[in-house]
């Protein structure tokens, strides 16, 4: 894929994010105002510093209003942003390219989702555009089950295997997230208690599945040269891609569920924007899209972690915990997060901001290299995909 | 064209010569669930058929098109649709059966209903309509009765579908009809009422009865045989006892009497005595003569003579197929829901948007007769049709093809708890066509306990959901009955 990347040209000066969680007091007003402040703060900037905007948010509002009124910007660029539940980093992608190219010196990426006001369990976006009613009617917790037994089934794994895999992947988020102070889960979740659940769908039982929360989070961006009048400690990007694939998993008998062809096609453009050659041993720590256990465990050898057929024995093996070789949802990923839609691609980079800072606390990885952050919109056949790389130096 | 010499005169060709009509072919359907009648006050023994929750009168009539109409059948040139629980009161309910069929856009449609003796009086209309193009007869009904009455028990939901024209090569020739009028305050439901009443028994059974023999006797008469000919008479009726009072009335013997169904399927409605009668033609021999009467709102008879092509024309599933498969353990409270009867709590999902007019009627052959298209360059099915081939990415190089009747096996499933339906949870599968390409899609009549990759699946046509009043029908995958 022709992409020419933008490798270490941009820089991401400040950030900010608000607790994730049911934010019954606040709303997506509320939220984008404490993110953005937070991120100008962190950047020791004022509102009127920031040339341009990109807002991403898939239900909590339409156009660049949603954020210039709350905030008062004034008159100001905001380009309102939306890709699936990969829409957060999209608002990064293209504030990153904007400052890139030169329009502008000093932009924000930032994101936002109220899902608690809905009244439903699970993503539920009634209405929308007027259709002939034939659409899949399937969940997203569904779509995603599909993975389960079509990995076990591909690599020969039994289902109390699969089961104790699909288990330890929710158990190291939900620990991971115990040590974050803007998770919206901040305990521990015994094995039994995630074995035993009710079943949503499949196999999978309620926690196998993402949370469902409130929040926003937001990036400053800068081209590289111009970061240290921001910080003594920049976060540079390495590496953007974002591929839409073609859908057709639903529609070709060769497809299988036991990958996402996107990712796989994202990752290889992004290594080969930021040079890496071997995701396995360069990456040293990944946020991924865990909005279910299957998706992380099928990520795993997407992103060229684990070889094809071993990511379950990679993660019985503790390598994706943090003290392990490749930590992986370090900050409790969606597990302990939920997912406002808008926001988790940003929340994703802010881990990244605090962990090459040294700012992670005790959920800090040591010496972190090159960091990756992996947004998924859509579902197995039928998706799109972000990946980032990003480091220090 | 087939004839019968003119009986006074056998002149051959003259002003009485007739072209005689007769059954092209037939199809049947009873839906896959069943209640128990000891679960229920009405009593009774046996079981009676009930629709599942995402079944309705037209989408019971689909399958019974869809039998009827399977292979070279000719395109009708009307299509009747018999009902007294037809899904709308305002809105050509023939229609849906029309494009779900795909049938041609010059068939004159309309709904009959108001009486089960629709369905043979749409069998007689068809009949005197003659022999050019055919008419399609499609019956289907959903009885509903008010919770613990008799009606309730007694009641059945199934459908049937006949074609018929000129009766030359034809499975069976029809004889003659009959009818009697009678003004008869015996069931009776106004627009505002959910549940059909029913005067006293002894009164409609003694004035049913002699209905029935008079058009019996009408029938015969138009037929040209006695009674002693008849292989087999099906006599459908509300009432009981009135089958049997009838037949010592008409002087039958007892073998002659066709099983009425009642403890299989229940009194079908509109739909119940062409359900007899396709019963009869499923196992009848060459020169057989049926009849079959209608007791409602007066009475109506029809005479058949079965032909040496009855082999050739009979649908895939016979009558007996239909009601020995089936899943007979239905809770009568989940019945109770699905009929929308009992108030249930609703999913905490929102309510699905209705289906907006433009895009159903941009899509009617996807939605409704499941017509997808194949690739002229490189043959690939694409499910629902594409403009651009998702195997090879040629563009407009499409042909449309029919996959209502194409086989799949699953691919992969899930059991889904929280999608939005009347009876969750929902069985979502991806499956993959033996004749090519792949499509996901709910499962029907399925047991979620039950499901397994490989399993071989048939489509089905049915109601995803209603929504402002907006029947949403599409095609759901079952598995092979």
């Amino acid at each position: 894929m022709p992409s020419n990347g933008i490798r270490d040209r941009v820089a991401i000066v400040g950030m900010g994010c608000t607790r994730f969680g049911e934010h019954w007091d606040r709303g997506a007003n509320e939220l984008l105002v404490e993110a953005a402040l937070e991120a100008c703060r962190s950047a020791k900037i004022e509102r009127e510093d920031v040339d341009a905007y990109w807002m991403g948010t898939l239900t909590s509002g339409r156009s660049g209003l949603l954020l210039s009124e709350p905030l008062k910007t004034g008159y100001r660029p905001i380009t309102r942003v939306e890709n699936f539940c990969a829409t957060g980093s999209e608002a990064i992608r293209n504030a990153a390219y904007a400052v890139a190219c030169g329009a502008y010196d000093l932009v924000m990426a930032i994101g936002v989702e109220k899902l608690k006001d809905s009244g439903y369990s699970g993503l539920a976006s009634a209405g929308g555009t007027p259709t002939d009613g034939t659409q899949s009617s399937m969940t997203a917790p569904a779509t995603f089950s599909l993975l389960a037994p079509a990995y076990a089934k591909k690599y020969g794994l039994d289902p109390d295997t699969l089961r104790r895999v699909l288990t330890r992947i929710a158990y190291k988020n939900h620990a991971n997230g115990a040590r974050n102070p803007k998770a919206q889960y901040q305990r521990e979740v015994p094995e039994a208690t995630i074995e035993n659940a009710p079943k949503v769908a499949g196999m999978l039982g309620v926690f196998d599945c993402s949370g469902v929360s409130d929040g926003a989070s937001a990036a400053i961006l800068c081209r590289s040269e111009d970061a240290h009048k921001y910080t003594d400690n920049p976060l540079l990007i390495k590496a953007l891609s974002f591929i839409a694939g073609p859908a057709d998993g639903a529609k070709r008998q060769d497809y299988d569920y036991t990958t996402f062809p996107e990712v796989v096609a994202s990752a290889a453009d992004a290594y080969a924007q930021a040079g890496v050659r071997n995701a396995r041993d360069e990456i040293s720590l990944a946020e991924v899209h865990d909005c279910f256990t299957p998706t992380e465990l099928v990520l795993m050898e997407d992103l060229g972690f684990s070889t094809r057929g071993t990511a379950w024995r990679d993660t019985l093996d503790g390598r994706f915990e943090i003290g392990g070789a490749q930590p992986v949802n370090p900050d409790g990923g969606l597990k302990s997060f939920g997912h406002p839609i808008g926001a988790s691609g940003l929340r994703m980079m802010y881990e990244m901001w605090l962990q090459f800072r040294g700012e992670a606390g005790p959920r800090q990885v040591e010496a972190p290299k090159l960091g990756l952050t992996h947004n998924l919109g859509g579902a197995p056949g039928r998706c799109v995909s972000f990946v980032s790389v990003v480091g220090a130096n | 064209m087939y004839g019968v010499d003119c009986t006074d005169c056998h002149c051959g060709p003259c002003d009485n010569y007739r072209i005689m009509p007769g059954i092209l072919r037939y199809g049947s359907y009873v839906p896959y669930c069943r209640l128990q009648r000891t679960r229920l006050e009405g009593g009774g023994r046996g079981e009676r058929a009930i629709a599942n929750f995402d079944e309705d009168a037209t989408s019971l009539a689909v399958e019974a098109g869809r039998e009827a109409m399977r292979g070279s059948a000719p395109a009708p040139a009307t299509l009747m649709f018999a009902s007294t629980s037809h899904a709308y009161a305002e809105k050509l309910n023939a229609a849906g059966v029309h494009a779900a069929l795909d049938l041609p856009p010059e068939t004159r449609l309309v709904d009959l209903s108001s009486s089960s003796g629709a369905g043979v009086a749409a069998l007689a209309l068809a009949s005197a309509i003659g022999t050019g193009r055919p008419s399609l007869v499609c019956c289907a009904d959903m009885v509903v009765g008010a919770p613990m009455g008799a009606r309730e028990a007694m009641g059945g939901d199934a459908a049937c579908a006949f074609l018929v024209g000129d009766g030359e090569g034809a499975a069976a020739r029809i004889l003659g009809s009959g009818s009697h009028a009678e003004e008869l305050l015996d069931v009776w439901r106004g627009p505002e009422q959910q549940f059909a009443r029913q005067w006293e028994e002894r009164f409609a059974q003694q004035r049913l009865v002699p209905a029935l023999a008079s058009a019996f006797e009408r029938c015969l008469a138009e037929s040209g045989i006695a009674p002693s000919d008849l292989k087999c008479v099906a006599v459908d009726s509300g009432h009981r006892k009135v089958g049997g009072l009838f037949a010592r009335a008409a002087g039958l013997r007892p073998d002659q009497l066709a099983d009425d169904l009642s403890g299989s399927v229940g009194r079908a409605g509109a739909a119940h005595a062409g359900l007899l009668l396709a019963g009869l033609l499923d196992s009848a021999e060459p020169g057989d003569n049926l009849a079959v009467l209608s007791a409602s709102d007066g009475a109506s008879a029809l005479i058949v003579q079965v032909t040496e092509h009855i082999g050739d024309h009979r649908p895939i599933h016979s009558v007996a197929d239909w009601i020995q498969s089936k899943r007979a353990d239905i809770a009568y409270e989940t019945y109770l829901k699905w009929r929308e009867i009992l108030p249930f709590e609703p999913p905490r999902r929102p309510d699905p948007p209705r289906p907006a007019a433009p895009p159903m009627r941009r899509s009617e052959r996807w939605k409704y007769a499941f017509v997808g298209s194949r690739c002229r360059t490189c043959g690939a099915v694409n499910l629902p049709p594409q403009v651009v081939c998702v195997q090879c990415g040629a563009v407009d190089s499409m042909d449309e093809v029919p996959y209502a009747d194409a086989t799949a096996r699953i691919a992969t499933y899930t059991v889904d708890h929280l999608a939005y339906s009347l009876q969750p949870p929902v069985v979502a599968a991806v499956i993959d066509y033996d004749q090519g390409g792949r499509f996901a899609c709910e499962l029907a009549d399925v047991d979620p306990k039950k499901v397994e990759i490989g399993q071989e699946l048939e489509m089905t046509f049915r109601r995803l959901y209603t929504s402002d009043g907006v029947r949403n029908y599409f095609w759901k995958a079952r598995p092979r009955r």
